[in-house]
C-alpha cells in the first residue's frame, strides 16, 4: 500500500527586493526556499497512516524542481518519508499548478498510489491548484481542504471533514483511491530527528526528466502567462515612534480617543 | 460577441452571498453584446433564481439536481456549459468549494485558469487579470494567449456584490451525468464559542505568531480585558490550541464585523487573516518585522516588541 504525497518548495522574499530584467518575476537572488508550510501536515497525515498500519505502507514524496528543491525533499524524507522523486526540466522555469499535476498524473501512473495527499495550498502563490487539478486528470474522487480524516490503509472509503468558511466543516465519506488536499491543524507536524536527517541523506530519490515520463515541453504549459510582477502600491500606516513607554503611551491615547474614554 | 458565465454556489440550500461577488467579477468585463448567465446547482434551483437575477444578469441556468455539494457534479456542468455554449469566461468564488472542483473543470477541459483574483480589466479587448504572489509582497497582471475559455475564481469580499433589479429569463437545463465519488454526512458546527463574541466587538486585541509560546498568552487576555477588548488571534495561535477557535479573525475563523479598533500584536497579517478584518477603520499594528503586510493594511504602525509594548499600554488602563 502506497501514500503520494507531492509536495513543494515555496520561496519567501527578502525584505527588500528587486524584479528580474524581464519585470515578470523576482531576482532569483532575493528569494529563500523552504518546504510549503502546508505540505508538513500532508506528510504528517500519510507518516500517521504508515505508523498506525505498522507495516506494509509506503510513504513517497514527489517534487517538481530544481537542484535546488532537493532540500525540500529531503526535509520530508527527514520526517520519514520513504522515497523520494524529483522532477525537473528547464522548460518548467514557468509552471503553475497545472503543469505540476501533468506531471504528477505521470508519475501516479508509474507509480500507482492508493491515496494522494497534497497541501491545501502553497504559501507563496497560494493558487490551490495542484492537488484538485491532478485529480481531475486522474478522474480520481477528491476533496479539498480536508481537516479531519479516518482511512484505513486499503480500504474503499475514507470518511473526512473539509473545512469550510467561519469554522463550519463537512462531514463526508469518499471513495478511494482519492486526491485529499490537506489543511493547517488536521495533526501537529513532527520536527525531523537528527538521526532522521542523517538517514534522508541515504534515502533513494530518483531524479526524472520530462522525456523519461513521456511528456514534452508543450504538455506542460501552463494555464496563464504572467505580463508582469509588481510591487503593490501599499496604504502607508503612520508610524508611531520613541521608546517603547512613548510608543506604547501614544497607543493608549489612539485606543482612549476612538473608544471615546 | 461571447458569453459569460457565473458559477453560484449554494450551501444547504443558501446561497452563498460571494456568488454575487462573482456576478460583480464578470460585469467588470462584459464587453458590447456579451451576455452574462449564471448558473445554480441546488434541489430546487427555481427558488434562488429570483436572487441571482440581478443587474446584468441576461439568464439564470437553473440545475435541478441535489443541495449536497459534490464536485463531480460542478465539474460535469462545467464540462456541458463549456461544450454547449463555449462562454470566453467562467467566474466563480474562491471560497472553499471552488478549491474542490475548479482546478479539476478547468484541467479536464483545457481551459485557461487562474484563482484568487483580485481585480479584473480589458486591455485591447485581452482579459488581463491581477492576483497577488509571493504571499501577497507583489501583485501580477496575468494573460490567458490562445484560451478560448477562462476560468477564474474571484476573492472574496473584494468585489461589492452585485444588486440592482435584474430580469434575466430563467432557463432550465436537465443535470449532467456524473460519477458522484463523495456524500454528505452531516455538518460539524464550530465548537461553542463559550461568550467570547468576535463579530459582535467594536474593539479587538489580537495576537499572531509573535507570542510565541502558550505561556505568553495570559498577558494578552489580561490586558485585553483591562483595555475593554476583546482578545482575537490568528490562525497558528488556534490550530496550536493556545485559544478557542472562537478568538480567530480570518476566513476559517470569524468576522470582525462590527470592529472599529482592531490592535493586532505580532500578527503578519496573511490574507486569511486580512479577509476577517481589513475592513476595520482603525487598525493598528505592532511587529518587530517592519515589512509585515499587516503594515500595509494599518493606520498606525509601530515597529517593536509585542511584549514591551503591551506591558508599557497596561500602564495606562
Amino acid at each position: 500500500m502506497k501514500i503520494l504525497v507531492p509536495v513543494k518548495q515555496i520561496a519567501s522574499l527578502d525584505d527588500q527586493f528587486e524584479m528580474r530584467d524581464d519585470g515578470r518575476d523576482v531576482d532569483e537572488d532575493y528569494l529563500e526556499k523552504d518546504l510549503n508550510e502546508f505540505d508538513h501536515f500532508s506528510v504528517e497525515e500519510a507518516l500517521l497512516i504508515k505508523e498506525a498500519a505498522g507495516d506494509g505502507v509506503e510513504v513517497v514524496v514527489a517534487i517538481i524542481g530544481d537542484d535546488d528543491s532537493d532540500d525540500a525533499l529531503r526535509t520530508a524524507l527527514a520526517k520519514g518519508a520513504d522515497r523520494g522523486i524529483r522532477v525537473w526540466d528547464d522548460s518548467l522555469a514557468e509552471a503553475d499548478g497545472t503543469s505540476v499535476a501533468r506531471i504528477l498524473a505521470k508519475v501516479v501512473e508509474r507509480e500507482k498510489p492508493d491515496m494522494v495527499f497534497t497541501g491545501a495550498q502553497s504559501s507563496d502563490f497560494g493558487s490551490a491548484t495542484t492537488g484538485m487539478a491532478l485529480a481531475g486528470l486522474l478522474g480520481w474522487p477528491h476533496a479539498a481542504v480536508v481537516s479531519n480524516l479516518e482511512y484505513k490503509p486499503g480500504a474503499s472509503s475514507a470518511k473526512l471533514r473539509r473545512e469550510l468558511e467561519g469554522g463550519l466543516e463537512e462531514i463526508m465519506t469518499i471513495r478511494c483511491p482519492a486526491v485529499l488536499s490537506i489543511q493547517l491543524g488536521i495533526n501537529q507536524p513532527r520536527y525531523a530527528s537528527l538521526r532522521g536527517i542523517k538517514q534522508a541523506k541515504q534515502k533513494p530519490v530518483d531524479e526524472l526528466s520530462l522525456d523519461d515520463l513521456g511528456l514534452g515541453a508543450s504538455d506542460v504549459e501552463p494555464a496563464f502567462h504572467v505580463r508582469k510582477m509588481y510591487a503593490p502600491e501599499r496604504g502607508k500606516a503612520e508610524l508611531i515612534t520613541g521608546s517603547a513607554a512613548e510608543q506604547a503611551a501614544r497607543l493608549a491615547q489612539i485606543i482612549k480617543e476612538i473608544r471615546g474614554m | 460577441m461571447s458569453e459569460i458565465i457565473v458559477i453560484a454556489l449554494q450551501r444547504d440550500g443558501e446561497l452563498r452571498a460571494s456568488s454575487l461577488e462573482a456576478v460583480t467579477a464578470a460585469r467588470s468585463v462584459k464587453q458590447a453584446g456579451d451576455t452574462l448567465g449564471v448558473v445554480i446547482v441546488a434541489a430546487n434551483p427555481q427558488a434562488l433564481a429570483g436572487a441571482l437575477s440581478v443587474e446584468g444578469v441576461d439568464e439564470v441556468i437553473a440545475v435541478k439536481a441535489t443541495d449536497e455539494f459534490q464536485p463531480d457534479l460542478i465539474e460535469a456542468v462545467v464540462t456541458a456549459l463549456v461544450k454547449e455554449r463555449k462562454p470566453s469566461l467562467i467566474v466563480t468564488p474562491h471560497g472553499v468549494d471552488a478549491w474542490s472542483f475548479a482546478p479539476a473543470a478547468a484541467i479536464k477541459n483545457g481551459l485557461g485558469f487562474a484563482t484568487d483574483v483580485l481585480a479584473l480589466r480589458r486591455e485591447g479587448g485581452e482579459l488581463v487579470a491581477t492576483r497577488a504572489g509571493y504571499a501577497e509582497k507583489v501583485l501580477m497582471d496575468i494573460d490567458f494567449p490562445g484560451k478560448a475559455t477562462v476560468l477564474l475564481t474571484n476573492r472574496t469580499n473584494v468585489f461589492e456584490p452585485a444588486a440592482g433589479q435584474g430580469s434575466a429569463k430563467v432557463t432550465e437545463m436537465a443535470a449532467p451525468a456524473a460519477d458522484v465519488a463523495t456524500k454528505h454526512e452531516g455538518w460539524k458546527q464550530p465548537a461553542d464559542a463559550g461568550g467570547i463574541d468576535i463579530p459582535g466587538s467594536e474593539f479587538i486585541l489580537s495576537i499572531g505568531r509573535g507570542v510565541a509560546d502558550e505561556s505568553n498568552v495570559e498577558q494578552f487576555l489580561e490586558l485585553a480585558d483591562k483595555m475593554g477588548a476583546t482578545l482575537g488571534c490568528s490562525r497558528p495561535i488556534a490550530d496550536n490550541g493556545w485559544l478557542p477557535k472562537a478568538r480567530q479573525v480570518g476566513q476559517s475563523g470569524q468576522l470582525a464585523a462590527s470592529c472599529r479598533l482592531y490592535v493586532a500584536m505580532g500578527v503578519s497579517g496573511s490574507v486569511q487573516h486580512q479577509w476577517g478584518m481589513k475592513h476595520v477603520e482603525n487598525i493598528v499594528a505592532v511587529n518587530t518585522d517592519p515589512e509585515a503586510s499587516i503594515f500595509s493594511i494599518a493606520r498606525y504602525g509601530i515597529v517593536g516588541d509585542m511584549f514591551e509594548i503591551a506591558s508599557e499600554l497596561e500602564n495606562h488602563f
